[in-house]
């Protein structure tokens, strides 16, 4: 079994790098809680999928690539959007079902789109994203580019027929692809190892004959390494690589489900919550002395001022106008 | 005009789609080294190698998804399905991801990919093999369905569906492969959603497409010939956009109409086509319309037993003289 990799030491000169890491994770873990309240005043409705504690995932894997390369989602993909580049506005506006959103009000929490930025979207079937991205890896190929195509689905998606169709085809043909699981353990309310024969991840890409990799997501360096091996090895060998990349969800499911209860204990999540991803760069940041307490506030008030901005603007956008009902169906 | 099978009026289409636009590429199960299951790719890999023309493994979803992905990272991909009957296990990336990213994405990303293969009922292939899910795809918005009858058909209108920029289901006749017919070199677009009147005639309007043409026309020469009933014959030729101008049009003229198609009875396209029918042209109407379907039924292997459960010429004459009040 591969060994999981953790990140060594921090680089000064990189201070402004991980200055933005830092900024991206705490606008995505922000960003949440206030999709969280909006959602209890029913200012946002269908499914919420949010992705708190799991944020290092979406943030280092993000920065390991290039504004031309491809993602794919699930429908837990608030924070990868924001982690892509879309503005925290477009995605809460299309939270809240307004004209001004990333999808026009018309796809919701579980299905954020932005062409411009290659971000082919949050898909609400578990696995049914996982060949799209395999199409995206196939056509960069098709075109001898050097970008790769990276795939985000959960732990729960690697017994579905996708999944491993999908591995299959991408390894058998070398298409440039990161099939990144996060894995945070819990399928809903299934834990990994009571849907799975085999609960060692790896081990399914090996029996594809793909690279794989277990990571600790909650490191958000560590996630951002780990990526930058996969994605070399798809621009440059043009190979495909799995990574298991281990983390947790601190919230429920979704928002009709506790964060504790049935499937997973309080004491669980708590001792969870003790590895936050943001905790952890903060203190490695403050013990290495790259940033101080008041920069660290500094950059947590600058998350909540964009989120309450994008909070101001989705809620004073517009509704789509009714013929937006008709339109869209077929792209002329 | 050169005779073509509907066969090789498919392949001359591919061919001419893929020297076109080299963003065009044909994959399925066979495609490439095999010639395709049916031949309708019969030199292709010869031409365009094996960037172009990709045998896939049994992985219908995979593959069928994988294509979506193409399209939406824009390329033009055609995947063929063995038979339609295999697309089952594809359908949830037909339908939730092919059918819907358009509008999810607010228009943003498009879809140009065209799912295609023999489909409709075949000969003692029994209940798994022999099937038609017409109505299945054309119940979904976000999908075009595109069924040819003729060889010249088959040729313009898989051109006109390569070049759509949505997902679109074309549903080639399992048994329409040998058939042959005038195809017009080069250069030959059919429009979808656009029917073709086959025959003009004024007491009853047949309705029919794909595979049911032929029987279609065949008792229209009949009754005609046997009965002096005349018959107008309606190719809709495409199920999805459907040219309901033409249909009603024509029940205006004949005040009847009998529907043939090959599926299953219960929701059928014929159930779709009476209500639009009924719907646009009511009081024009002076009899009910009927419709002249596959048995409703799993198809059985036997040969009588299959005839039994088929449309033939003489269900649509029984069917029209119940329309003209003459049997």
């Amino acid at each position: 079994m591969t060994q999981v990799q953790t990140y060594a030491g921090l680089d000064p000169a990189r201070t402004d790098f991980y200055r933005q890491l830092l900024h991206r994770m705490l606008l995505i873990r922000r960003f949440e809680e206030k999709a969280g309240e909006a959602y209890a005043l029913g200012q946002i409705g269908g499914f919420c999928h949010l992705y708190i504690g799991q944020e290092a995932v979406a943030v280092g894997a993000m920065a390991a690539l290039r504004d031309d390369d491809y993602v794919t989602s699930s429908y837990r993909e608030h924070g990868h959007a924001l982690a892509r580049g879309v503005s925290a506005r477009a995605v809460m506006a299309e939270l809240f079902g307004k004209a001004t959103g990333c999808s026009k009000g018309k796809g919701g929490s579980m299905h954020l789109f932005d062409a411009e930025r290659n971000f082919l979207g949050g898909h609400g079937i578990v696995g049914g994203q996982i060949p799209i991205a395999a199409g995206a890896a196939f056509a960069i190929k098709y075109r001898g580019g050097d970008q790769v195509s990276l795939c985000f689905f959960g732990e729960a998606a690697v017994n579905i027929g996708s999944f491993h169709e999908t591995l299959n085809m991408a390894s058998l043909w070398d298409l440039p692809a990161i099939f990144l699981v996060e894995n945070n353990r819990y399928g809903m309310g299934t834990a990994l190892e009571r849907a799975s024969a085999i609960d060692d991840i790896p081990a399914r890409g090996a029996s594809y004959g793909m690279a794989a990799e277990v990571v600790d997501g909650m490191d958000v360096l560590a996630t951002y390494d780990a990526m930058q091996r996969a994605v070399e090895r798809g621009r440059s060998q043009k190979l495909p690589t799995l990574l298991d990349v281990n983390t947790y969800r601190f919230v429920g499911h979704s928002m009709s489900d506790a964060s504790h209860g049935t499937y997973r204990t309080l004491e669980e999540v708590e001792e969870n919550k003790k590895n936050d991803p943001i905790g952890g760069l903060c203190g490695r940041l403050l013990d290495e002395q790259l940033l101080s307490h008041k920069d660290i506030e500094g950059i947590d008030t600058e998350a909540i001022a964009e989120v309450e901005d994008a909070v101001a603007f989705a809620e004073s956008s517009p509704d789509p106008d009714p013929e937006e009902l008709y339109t869209d169906i077929y792209y002329d | 005009m050169p005779i073509l099978t509907y066969r090789d009026a498919l392949t001359e289409a591919l061919r001419e789609e893929m020297e076109r636009d080299p963003d065009v590429f044909l994959m399925g199960e066979e495609v490439a080294e095999y010639d395709g299951a049916y031949k309708v790719s019969r030199g292709l890999l010869d031409t365009f190698g094996d960037k172009r023309v990709v045998d896939t493994p049994i992985t219908e979803l995979g593959f069928a998804g994988l294509g979506v992905g193409a399209a939406m990272a824009g390329l033009r991909p055609i995947i063929e399905f063995m038979t339609f009957n295999f697309a089952l296990l594809a359908i949830d990336q037909i339908v939730n991801n092919a059918a819907k990213i358009s509008y999810m994405s607010g228009g943003q990303f498009r879809v140009p990919i065209v799912f295609r293969g023999p489909s409709g009922g075949a000969l003692q292939l029994a209940g798994q093999h022999s099937q038609t899910f017409d109505s299945w795809y054309a119940n979904v918005p976000g999908l075009k369905v595109v069924a040819p009858a003729t060889p010249a058909d088959a040729k313009g209108l898989l051109k006109t569906s390569i070049r759509d920029n949505n997902p679109v289901i074309f549903l080639e006749g399992e048994m329409l492969y040998n058939t042959k017919g005038e195809v017009p070199d080069g250069e030959h677009l059919v429009p979808l959603g656009k029917a073709d009147v086959k025959r003009e005639g004024s007491d009853v309007t047949i309705v029919c497409y794909a595979k049911s043409v032929a029987p279609a026309l065949k008792a229209a020469d009949t009754l005609q010939r046997e009965a002096g009933i005349s018959c107008e014959v309606i190719d809709i030729r495409t199920i999805r956009p459907l040219d309901t101008d033409t249909l009603i049009d024509s029940v205006r003229k004949t005040n009847r109409g009998v529907i043939v198609e090959e599926g299953w009875p219960y929701s059928g396209i014929g159930a779709q086509l009476v209500d639009t029918i009924q719907r646009e042209a009511f009081d024009e109407l002076d009899a009910p319309l009927l419709r002249v379907t596959g048995a409703d039924v799993p198809m059985p292997y036997n040969k009588k037993l299959e005839r039994a459960a088929k449309p033939n010429p003489q269900k649509v004459i029984d069917a029209v003289k119940q329309v003209t009040y003459t049997a």
